[in-house]
């Protein structure tokens, strides 16, 4: 027999005939007699689907084309049929379809039953509409219609009748045509209570899948009265409605508060025996009372001291019960009963304001998490984890760690240990920390895949977060390399570097660990990376003792470099230029390393390049300027760890993240630890990390433009060294005077902007190109350059500018160009001033441009006797400047020989007797003169000083030129 | 190579099952039932892929025969074989019906396990095989060890499928040409694929090792004997085919039809399919139909179908059978027709007319009513075509017997001692008329 019973509350049930319809698909049931169940009571069963069951699927195909043919033939419309057989067909029909055939006529008789008057009738053609009829069919008016008859008809079968219908099509047709009229019925005084019931669910179905056509109205006030309704059923349907409008307005359902409490007080605090009815296996109520409670969560603690005693009484009550001995062996009855408690819980959870009943909460889910029943302790660990970021039961989640902690190690569901992993993560504070850590190391060798690398991103977090000593650190992350080195991202090694750079105190440590871990004969190749960086830098805080000295690191460096993936090979090559600085007595060794074919013919051109530039670089190079280039790492800024925006991206923007937060706020305090960034450098997000953290990929930098000489390229290309790379205050001198050189190169770089240049000169033309980089992520707006002179440089320098985009995207780089013209001789430079929004706040940055006199110069050739025939021509005290001072850089004849080139006056060899002594020549080119200058430079080795002796036909430019040139030194 | 045969009945129940190769697992047997027999999409291609593994199956009545390989092997001689498998349990047992499997079960083993060794198909010649596997099982004690060894020298000798001292008091011959003819016809008229694919059945009841030779009206053949008498296939028009392909039994020698053309060989004893060939050129089409479809309104069909024979007026086609689809909304139909029966069949949306027999250059005529029920459903009606089934006594290719000879240098008899017998029997393949 079909469970609808007249006048019933069915909307389940109406799905349940059709899920039942569905379910009967399987072949080895008899379908004749389920085509009888679809019948309603009334029709005879002689009467019913007669269609067989088939020997094969071919057989039944021809059973039911023949049956279709024949209700083709009685749908035909020649002869009227009578309601009862039109029913009979319809069912027949719905039937078929469950089956799974297609069925494309017989609706509009469906539609016809549904003005019968007879209960049976219009029941099927409901049932008929609500599976078949899709929505944009043209039949819907005419279904509305009908709908909209039974709504009025008084009659409370019909009404819910129609209501389930609209419920169970739930389209957007339906709610335009329904909405309004559905909340009327709901809060009518006259509706009966079932029929209340039905319409406060299609109504719940209805505002789930078209919100916005449910009009809010003075029904809402009614609908919270409900809540009060005698009859239960009418209150369960209500409290789903209220929760779910509660949650998109709260504000018009505020009154809901206490009507809720009160309900809910009268359910916990009810003898068993005044709700017979709704009284689930001793438990009263369960479905209304988690639904209350759930409702009572979308709100803030009640204000009104009288709700709120209440209320915390009600959640006494049931965490009292939950101490009771268990009325029933069924597991219904605990099934209920928990159901209530965990309910309970959430909402004392969602409070967070009542210390007492949250450390009740904590102490009655312990009991929970040593319960045979796996649902049980998975949703105890579940709940733990949010108590344990409450400030009043953090305390009281700690007692349990010891079951915590063996959790992960003796429960047999995988799911249940991550969930205990996350519980262990989130209870962890300072004096827990060793303990916690150890233990998820220790379950990290026999995890689970699938949730190996979120627990080595929890283990790296904790570890930094909470760690006094920075060798129990690096301990640590050592450890989790060595036991799940695949699973350990590029983030947590990242991380380990940054905090040993950062902290001088652990670095010596950290070398001799890595060296002592990388004796392995089989090491993880994360742990080589670590292992080449740290030795890299640090490889000479340990080279004193014999068993590690310099040639030993080298080797055990480069015992693991076959093994590696290209990447690492290319650090690897880093650290080794980097040990050429630190241990020059390994230079030899590694150069032959580096100059092997296996490198320098290397196929991966990023390991070609690097061993050929390193090669060149370490015979080359000076030793000063090599201690330049590869001087250690300068300290990273502090930032918001990489690794916690790994974990929270892993866990996507669930509540994790406000755990986090939570966790963050709590922890502040507690250690110095990642503080909350401020939100500009925060957002601030690097666009490759590794480029940025490791700044080694940086360290050759391919040069920008053409090398302007052969002699000048070591200089210029190396000069930008990651130290100088450092932001620097606008309007630096230091960087100015680097230019005063050389034509290409980076002028200013910060956190956000990089200006690049590259420049040329003739004569007194000249022409830059000014680039600025966009290093975030975001767009640049209002990004207005200027160019500033003095009055008295307008005069002498003409500059014409063209304006550039005014926005400029993330990681995207604009460039200007600037005309230049000298007029005359100057002394001052123009500044460049760069105003430009990013986020929400304003940027303005000012440099000094590098338009020298001297990059007018053009150099000219001479023999001796000419030079020194000019040389006394300028005589005049007033054109000769001289000016001795101290070295500030290395005294090296190369270097010297290729800034002189680079100052722009050709460089006149065997003129001077002195070979030590350097000598140049040019003319100055300007718009109205042209000036011939003379240089001698003559450097004294053992006092470390120089006597520089400038002879121009001006006075103000052998001043100026000299000035320049002195810097240089 | 095949890995193994499954066979099961309607339901999905497996009722033989023999693995010969290892890289088969149990489950192979439930991955065919759940992906094929009881798929909820009708599986129509014969080859199923079903995680690596190939499942080749035929389905007789309400059997299923799978041949199941995780090799890349010949789906044609998979087939092949399996057909060949139908036709020796045919012969041991008659219908395969699941009754019949379930009694003889035994019996499939031991074919099975005679057929194929190690997936690789062996003889399966009835003839050979009833030797040696009788319904009886072998009694040792009566057969003497030089009948055993004769077994084992037939078997592994040259000719697998024939064995010396048969002997006939009537030496007999039936050869019957049996072709099906395939067609798909435009309304119009114009044909729009037409093929015959046709075999050679041959029953020799024949002493001794006789040496056969068959002739037939093959092009090739015609041509070379008759460039001195080209007069003469000019004269009387078709005279000879042109076979698109053939294949023959083991038994012709094939050397020889390929440097001769001709086709000789040692026949097995009683029934064997001599050859198998296809032909495509002047295939004379035993019946025309011209359909006639009308739509009046949206809620009635009128259909006329004129049926034409062509052939000799003297022959006699035999079940007629013509079906025309209905629409899948009709709700009723009247049919009119002046020779036959024709019914309208709800079970499958069809009009059938039946006609017992029809003689050569005849027409007939069938015109039917059909009341449609307006739906909702847009969908418009595809017209599937209009299909033919009949039984012809000619060869629609024009294949025609020129000589059967036979040669016993042993035995005392000759050629014309030899009663033949000559049959052709043209049968509807699909025979198809769009409307």
């Amino acid at each position: 027999m079909v469970p609808v019973g007249r006048g019933m509350p069915f909307i389940p049930s109406v799905l349940a005939v059709v899920g039942a319809g569905a379910a009967r698909m399987s072949r080895d049931t008899p379908w004749c007699l389920e085509a009888f169940y679809l019948i309603p009571p009334g029709t005879h069963a002689n009467e019913g689907i007669q269609v067989g069951r088939g020997k094969s699927k071919e057989a039944e195909i021809k059973r039911i084309n023949k049956e279709l043919a024949n209700i083709r033939s009685k749908f035909k419309g020649d002869r009227a049929l009578d309601g009862y057989s039109k029913k009979k067909y319809v069912c027949k029909l719905l039937f078929i379809f469950l089956l799974g055939h297609d069925i494309d006529f017989g609706h509009m008789e469906a539609v016809n039953l549904l003005s019968s008057n007879r209960y049976t009738e219009k029941q099927i053609g409901y049932l008929f509409i609500s599976v078949l009829v899709n929505s944009n069919s043209e039949l819907i008016r005419l279904i509305n219609n009908a709908i909209k008859n039974d709504l009025a008809s008084r009659n409370p079968t019909f009404m819910g009748l129609a209501l389930h219908c609209i419920a169970n099509v739930g389209s957007r047709e339906m709610a335009e045509a329904f909405a309004g009229e559905i909340p009327r019925i709901l809060v009518a005084g006259d509706t009966m209570d079932s029929v209340k019931q039905s319409a406060a669910l299609c109504l719940l179905r209805l505002y789930r899948t078209s919100p916005d056509l449910v009009p809010m109205g003075d029904w809402t006030s009614r609908v919270v009265h409900l809540l009060n309704d005698q009859h239960l059923g009418v209150v369960t349907a209500a409290t789903s409605l209220i929760t779910t409008l509660a949650q998109k307005n709260p504000e018009e359902f505020k009154t809901s508060v206490s009507l809720a409490v009160s309900r809910l007080s009268r359910i916990v605090t009810s003898a068993s025996t005044d709700l017979q009815d709704y009284t689930y296996y001793f438990v009263p109520a369960p479905w209304l009372s988690v639904k209350l409670l759930r409702l009572l969560q979308c709100y803030p603690p009640p204000e009104d001291p009288a709700v709120r005693g209440r209320l915390t009484e009600c959640l006494e009550a049931i965490l009292n019960k939950a101490q009771e001995p268990p009325k029933s062996k069924k597991v219904q009855h605990s099934n209920a009963k928990n159901a209530v408690l965990f309910e309970a819980i959430s909402l004392v959870i969602h409070h967070d304001s009542e210390p007492n009943l949250l450390v009740r909460a904590c102490n009655q889910l312990g009991q929970f998490l040593q319960h045979r029943e796996t649902n049980l302790r998975y949703l105890a660990l579940e709940s733990m984890c949010t108590l344990a970021s409450s400030e009043f039961s953090h305390e009281a989640v700690k007692t349990h760690i010891e079951t915590v902690i063996n959790a992960p190690q003796t429960e047999r569901d995988v799911s249940v240990r991550q969930r205990a992993v996350d519980l262990l993560y989130a209870m962890c504070d300072r004096s827990n920390a060793q303990q916690i850590v150890a233990e998820m190391l220790s379950y990290l060798e026999t995890a689970d895949y699938s949730i190996r690398e979120e627990i080595v991103l929890k283990v790296a977090i904790l570890a930094e977060k909470y760690a006094v000593d920075y060798t129990w650190y690096v301990d640590t992350i050592l450890n989790l390399i060595r036991i799940a080195g695949d699973y350990v991202s590029e983030e947590v090694w990242y991380r380990v570097i940054q905090i040993v750079i950062n902290r001088d105190d652990v670095q010596g440590y950290a070398a001799k660990t890595v060296f002592e871990a990388l004796q392995a004969s089989a090491c993880h190749e994360n742990l080589v990376k670590v292992g080449g960086y740290i030795l890299g830098e640090f490889g000479n805080l340990i080279a004193g003792d014999p068993r590690s000295s310099p040639l030993t690191q080298f080797h055990l460096l480069h015992s693991k470099f076959h093994l590696c993936s290209v990447p690492t090979r290319a650090l690897l090559l880093s650290t080794y230029i980097k040990f050429v600085n630190l241990f020059p007595e390994v230079k030899g060794t590694i150069q032959d390393v580096l100059r092997s074919d296996s490198q320098l013919k290397n196929a991966d051109v990023e390991l070609q390049q690097r061993a050929v530039e390193y090669l060149r670089l370490s015979t080359v190079a000076s030793t000063d300027i090599l201690a330049t280039v590869l001087e250690e790492m300068p300290p990273f800024p502090e930032r918001e760890s990489s690794i916690l925006a790994k974990l929270k991206k892993k866990k996507g923007p669930s509540t994790v993240t406000d755990l986090e937060e939570a966790k963050r706020e709590r922890s502040a305090d507690v250690n110095g630890g990642p503080e909350p960034a401020p939100a500009s450098t925060s957002a601030v997000s690097t666009p490759s990390p590794s480029a940025d953290l490791l700044g080694l990929g940086a360290a050759p930098p391919a040069p920008a433009g053409p090398p302007p000489s052969s002699g000048g390229l070591l200089v210029d290309v190396f000069s930008d060294s990651p130290s100088a790379a450092a932001p620097l205050a606008p309007g630096s001198e230091d960087n100015f005077a680097r230019f005063v050189c050389k034509n290409n190169g980076v002028l200013f770089e910060n956190q956000l902007l990089q200006i690049g240049l590259k420049s040329e000169f003739r004569q007194n033309l000249g022409r830059m190109f000014i680039f600025y980089g966009n290093k975030t992520s975001t767009q640049f707006l209002n990004f207005t350059p200027t160019l500033i002179c003095s009055d008295d440089l307008q005069a002498n320098l003409s500059l014409q500018t063209k304006p550039v985009d005014p926005a400029v995207d993330g990681g995207a780089q604009v460039q200007q160009a600037v005309n230049i013209e000298c007029v005359s001789d100057f002394t001052e430079a123009p500044v460049l001033n760069i105003q430009f929004r990013y986020g929400g706040t304003f940027q303005n940055v000012s440099v000094k441009l590098p338009i020298t006199l001297n990059k007018f110069f053009q150099p000219t050739e001479m023999a001796s006797q000419d030079f020194f025939q000019r040389w006394k021509q300028l005589s005049n005290p007033q054109q000769e400047v001289q000016s001795i001072f101290k070295a500030k850089h290395p005294m090296d004849t190369e270097v010297t020989k290729a800034k002189i080139i680079g100052f722009g006056s050709a460089l006149l060899e065997e003129v001077d007797p002195n070979p030590a002594n350097f000598v140049g020549a040019g003319i100055i080119h300007t718009r109205t003169a042209q000036i011939g200058c003379l240089l001698r430079l003559e450097p004294n080795l053992q006092a470390q000083m120089y006597r520089l002796t400038l002879r121009t036909s001006r006075e103000t430019v052998s001043q100026r030129l000299c000035e320049l040139l002195s810097e240089q030194f | 190579m095949i890995g193994g045969l499954f066979i099961y009945n309607h339901k999905g129940e497996v009722l033989i099952s023999r693995v010969y190769r290892d890289d088969i697992g149990r489950n192979a047997v439930d991955a065919f039932r759940v992906n094929v027999i009881h798929a909820r999409q009708q599986v129509r291609s014969p080859v199923t892929n079903i995680a690596r593994t190939s499942f080749f199956h035929v389905k007789r009545s309400n059997i299923w025969l799978a041949a199941v390989t995780k090799q890349n092997v010949n789906a044609a001689m998979v087939f092949e074989f399996l057909y060949k498998m139908c036709d020796v349990m045919a012969a041991y047992f008659g219908k395969i019906s699941e009754e019949n499997i379930k009694n003889n079960f035994v019996l499939i083993y031991e074919l099975l396990d005679e057929i194929l060794d190690f997936g690789y198909p062996q003889n399966s010649e009835t003839g050979a095989l009833k030797t040696f596997i009788t319904q009886q099982g072998i009694k040792s004690q009566h057969q003497t060890k030089e009948e055993q060894s004769q077994i084992t020298s037939q078997v592994t000798g040259q000719i697998g499928w024939r064995w010396e001292g048969i002997k006939y008091r009537r030496n007999e011959l039936f050869l019957d040409v049996l072709e099906s003819v395939n067609l798909l016809m435009s309304p119009q008229g114009q044909v729009l694929s037409a093929h015959v694919s046709g075999r050679v059945v041959m029953k020799s009841y024949l002493s001794g090792m006789p040496e056969c030779k068959f002739g037939m009206n093959d092009k090739i053949v015609i041509e070379k004997q008759g460039k001195g008498t080209a007069d003469e296939t000019s004269k009387s028009g078709k005279q000879s085919i042109a076979i698109d392909d053939c294949t023959f039994h083991q038994c012709v020698r094939l050397s020889k039809f390929d440097s001769e053309r001709s086709i000789s060989f040692i026949p097995p004893d009683r029934e064997f399919e001599l050859m198998r060939y296809r032909t495509t050129k002047d295939i004379i089409l035993p019946f025309r139909v011209i359909p006639l479809v009308r739509e009046v309104g949206h809620t009635k069909l009128e259909v006329k179908v004129v049926i034409k024979s062509n052939f000799k007026p003297s022959l006699l086609a035999q079940k007629i059978e013509v079906r025309i689809p209905t629409p899948l909304n009709t709700s009723g139909v009247q049919v009119i027709c002046m020779k036959g029966k024709a019914k309208y069949k709800a079970s499958e949306n069809a009009i059938v007319w039946k006609i017992k027999r029809m003689a050569g250059m005849k027409e007939s005529q069938i015109s039917a009513e059909i009341e449609l029920l307006p739906t909702n459903d847009k969908k418009k009606w595809a017209r599937p075509p209009i299909s033919m089934n009949f039984e012809v006594p000619f060869a629609p290719s024009g294949l025609k017997v020129r000589y059967l000879k036979v040669f016993e240098p042993k035995l005392n008899y000759s050629d014309h001692d030899v009663i033949k017998w000559v049959r052709y029997i043209g049968r509807s393949g699909i025979y198809e008329t769009r409307c």
